[in-house]
């Protein structure tokens, strides 16, 4: 088992090391457990990169408002969906539960998107990303857990379904609430494939793409040419930039991960 | 006879009276619950738009859509997209690849985490175990963009792996891993394997955590060791569960985890990692052929419901677990 963390954990922690070494030295290779010549120049190259500097703020701002919005959006409509007195919810239900075996396919998407005057648009990151039917059933057995005395209480003072909704069920679903949050923040923080096809402008670009489009073959010219020195490389500002989009997200996880389990279990064993 | 005549108005009457009752208090019951039937329809609006209006979009496999032009106006084609398909070159090679690398990755990747999670479970200290868990989800939270990144620089020519080759004189020169085909499906099972062992075995301890304590206790009375407590009382236990989620990977057999694929992929190891995702992308978005493009992602839509059906009632027949 340790030698199984070892080996999950090192792959990281080589990229890590070489990152934190000259860039030119590192391609010498050889370099396993300890930067050889230790230098931050990379990161500094990286940092003060106005692109990437803008690719990262475009990440985060669509990790911010489309984790918010998606959470909030599923949520009540699952909401409305676990209520028994629905009408029509059958009718709602079968629409979901297509969608989670049948899909249209990657170019009727794409015209969808075309046709919305998504393209190069903020927006694209946000609407689409909405809503998720297989999250929704994962609210949805949640929500069956909570005991309808809580409803009918405030239904008596005068509330309506939305009111409900917002000022009771938001605060008693925090566990699956946040769970949700952190699948859907880190599938945003993650995702490059809406930047590759949806997106032209670059500074629209988050840092997932803007990362995609340094690491494949196609392109280099990314970078002003001008920031690389002799003693940092295509090589080390790639790694640089690897650390930077994902330290995020590692130093927020083992903050959440016991939300997360218990999340899972809600969403798997029931549903 | 005349009142008979009345008896029958009357009746047809309080009949459709009944009728526009319901109606009228089918609408009035609508009106009553005006917020959650506006919370309802918010959300099967979104889903008309973003699912179905794709699925009517497929009808432009059937016709020569232009750019300029909405779908209604495209000119017919009939089946002519799907017969070029049948004779194009890429067709064989495609079926290979995504077929081929599913398969493997169904083979070891999919016992991987249950045999993880198995042995996770008869750790006696929580403490270590949560720390394997920890480490091991990691990966998971990594894009593939990333975890590209990092292939990559294990696989460069100056990279790990060619070094401490080259060191135990295992190779003379360095090898280009991601130029060759021949390495292609190998590194993609891998890395898939590293990313998501852990995080797939939650779902089997969650299921594990699961079973009857009592079940244990009555196999230590009977004598059980560790080993046949896990034979004959965990894994029945979980049974459930993996059979569920063996539908939901072999209808996923068309899907070749097209994020991770298309990373790794380059013009080199296009004989190997040339998957239906990858062409659907670059003859629809980056040549413009759409309907040519939207006519192979519907019969991969087809047959990955067939093959989800399949499965569902395959598992169904032989141990009364499906999807639905």
């Amino acid at each position: 088992m340790i030698l199984l963390c070892l080996f999950m954990l090192y792959p990281v922690w080589y990229v890590l090391v070489n990152s934190l070494n000259d860039g030119s030295d590192a391609l010498r290779g050889g370099i396993y457990f300890w930067p050889r010549m230790f230098s931050l120049q990379s990161y500094r190259v990286v940092l003060e990169d106005q692109s990437i500097l803008r690719a990262l703020w475009i990440t985060v701002a669509k990790t911010v408002v489309g984790t918010l919005t998606h959470v909030f959006f599923t949520a009540m409509v699952a909401y409305a969906y676990s209520r028994k007195e629905l009408i029509g919810r059958r009718i709602y239900m079968y629409l979901g539960t297509f969608t989670l075996f049948f899909s249209g396919g990657l170019i009727p998407y794409y015209l969808l998107i075309r046709d919305l005057h998504l393209l190069d648009s903020f927006l694209v990151y946000i609407i689409p990303a909405l809503f998720s039917f297989f999250n929704l059933i994962i609210f949805l057995s949640f929500f069956r857990e909570i005991p309808e005395g809580l409803e009918e209480a405030a239904k008596l003072d005068g509330a309506n379904d939305l009111k409900i909704f917002i000022r009771i069920i938001i605060p008693v679903s925090m566990p699956v609430i946040a769970t949700i949050a952190l699948f859907t923040g880190v599938s945003q923080w993650n995702d490059y494939f809406t930047g590759v096809i949806f997106i032209n402008d670059p500074s629209l670009q988050p840092v997932q793409t803007f990362l995609y489009r340094i690491v494949s073959e196609s392109g280099s010219t990314q970078l002003q040419s001008g920031s690389i020195n002799r003693t940092v490389t295509m090589q080390s500002i790639k790694l640089a930039t690897m650390v930077v989009t994902t330290l995020p997200i590692v130093l927020v996880y083992p903050f959440l991960q016991k939300y997360f389990v218990k999340g899972f279990m809600i969403g798997s064993i029931k549903g | 006879m005349l009142t008979d005549a009345k008896a029958q108005e009357t009746k047809a009457l309080r009949k459709r009276d009944a009728r526009q009752g319901t109606t009228a208090g089918l609408l009035r019951k609508i009106a009553a619950q005006r917020y959650l039937q506006g919370m309802a329809i918010l959300g099967a609006a979104w889903m008309i738009i973003f699912n179905y209006v794709p699925m009517y979009g497929v009808i432009i496999a059937f016709k020569n859509y232009m750019i300029a032009k909405p779908i209604s106006e495209a000119p017919w084609a009939g089946l002519e997209h799907f017969r070029e398909f049948l004779q194009d070159d890429n067709l064989w090679l495609m079926i290979k690849n995504t077929l081929g690398i599913s398969f493997f990755k169904l083979l070891i990747g999919f016992p991987l985490p249950i045999l993880f999670a198995l042995f996770l479970n008869e750790l006696r200290s929580v403490r270590f175990k949560k720390a394997v868990q920890t480490i091991t989800y990691l990966p998971h939270f990594l894009s593939w963009v990333v975890l590209g990144g990092i292939v990559a620089t294990w696989l460069a020519d100056t990279g790990i792996v060619n070094d401490v080759l080259m060191r135990l004189h295992l190779i003379d020169e360095p090898i280009f891993y991601l130029a060759e085909p021949g390495y292609f499906w190998s590194i993609v099972i891998g890395s898939d394997i590293w990313k998501e062992l852990g995080w797939s075995a939650i779902i089997y301890l969650a299921a594990i955590a699961g079973v009857s304590p009592e079940l244990y206790e009555a196999a230590t009375i009977d004598g059980a060791s560790r080993f046949q407590k896990m034979r004959y009382v965990t894994m029945p236990g979980i049974k459930g569960t993996v059979s569920i989620l063996l539908i939901l990977a072999v209808s996923g057999i068309f899907n070749s985890n097209f994020d991770q694929i298309f990373v790794l992929h380059n013009s080199l190891n296009n004989s190997a990692s040339n998957v239906v995702d990858i062409y659907v992308y670059q003859t629809g978005i980056a040549s413009a052929r759409y309907s040519y493009s939207a006519a192979i992602g519907l019969i991969k839509s087809i047959l990955a419901l067939l093959l989800l059906l399949a499965a569902n009632y395959t598992t169904r027949k032989l141990n009364d677990t499906s999807l639905f």
